[in-house]
């Protein structure tokens, strides 16, 4: 099936009913392997057992700084193409981008008292962070205070370009800025700095939220296409009462 | 599995993100019974949307 038949509402939910069994279940059976490996990781030589709360924080802040990346790339296709699935696309990533980058705070706070003493610094890291969720609960409100679908996606598209510069500085932060927060330690040019004990269980937790990520985001859209139809209708529904 | 002295930590951690991802996963399973059930009532009443109109 050519990938532009994906842009057809009707293909998409057929295929989205497809594939949600399969997700649902390799989702499922991710999590089971990564949660096993990772309450049976050893204990950091410096943290201890708070090494633990990385399995979730780590993975969080990936997908919330992914999230905001979909919706960047779907806002190209509503600005620039005006495709309705491109905003659907969009406004499906941002309750789901905004919900990772919550839970990428507040584990980074649980796990930051432990270990630096502190919940939270205004440091580069944790305020470029702070500010992606504010940036998120900014577009949602876009989104759900817009009397018209077609007007709102278009404000929202050009936050969602806006807000993507902040998503180099969140990435780079901690090497453009005396930072508490650490450096990268997995994605390295020399190599991952973490022990593979400890390594695997993370790629693995990632990779199961990744999916969750993404069988989120396909029925997320799902219900907002059923939405959009039943607005159509409604709106059918009132011309031919006034008719 | 011993979790050391900073188990609430990490208990605290492990909780909230399974209750924000079951809030999600809650959200997304509702809506979409809500929105088939509005659809459903609107096609039992005889509208049609308009692709299937010209269909």
């Amino acid at each position: 099936m050519p990938i532009i038949d994906l842009a057809n509402p009707t293909r998409f939910l057929n295929l989205v009913s497809r594939a949600m069994p399969w997700l649902i279940a390799t989702t499922i059976v991710l999590f089971a392997i990564g949660l096993f490996r990772a309450m049976n990781a050893p204990d950091d030589y410096q943290q201890g057992a708070t090494v633990k709360i990385m399995f979730l924080h780590v993975p969080a802040a990936w997908l919330g700084m992914l999230g905001w990346a979909v919706m960047a790339i779907a806002a190209l296709g509503t600005l620039v193409w005006r495709h309705p699935l491109a905003d659907v696309a969009g406004k499906a990533a941002a309750p789901i981008g905004a919900a990772f980058t919550f839970i990428c705070l507040v584990t980074g706070s649980l796990w930051g008292r432990p270990t630096w003493g502190t919940y939270g610094v205004w440091d580069a890291r944790l305020t470029s962070m702070l500010v992606l969720l504010l940036l998120y609960l900014g577009v949602l409100a876009l989104y759900w205070t817009a009397e018209e679908p077609g007007r709102g996606a278009r404000t929202a598209a050009i936050l969602s370009l806006v807000g993507a510069v902040n998503l180099p500085i969140i990435k780079f932060s901690v090497d453009w800025w005396n930072t508490l927060h650490q450096p990268a330690s997995v994605f390295r040019i020399d190599g991952s700095t973490i022990d593979p004990s400890i390594l695997m269980p993370l790629l693995i937790m990632a990779l199961a939220f990744t999916l969750l990520f993404v069988t989120l985001h396909l029925a997320v859209m799902r219900n907002e296409i059923l939405r959009r139809r039943v607005r159509s209708m409604r709106l059918l529904q009132a011309q031919e009462a006034h008719a | 599995m011993n979790l050391g002295p900073h188990a609430d930590f990490i208990v605290a951690a492990y909780g909230v993100t399974a209750f924000v991802m079951a809030a999600l996963i809650g959200w997304v399973i509702l809506d979409y019974s809500a929105q088939r059930r509005i659809l459903g009532s609107l096609e039992e009443s005889g509208l049609a949307r308009r692709s299937q109109r010209k269909s």
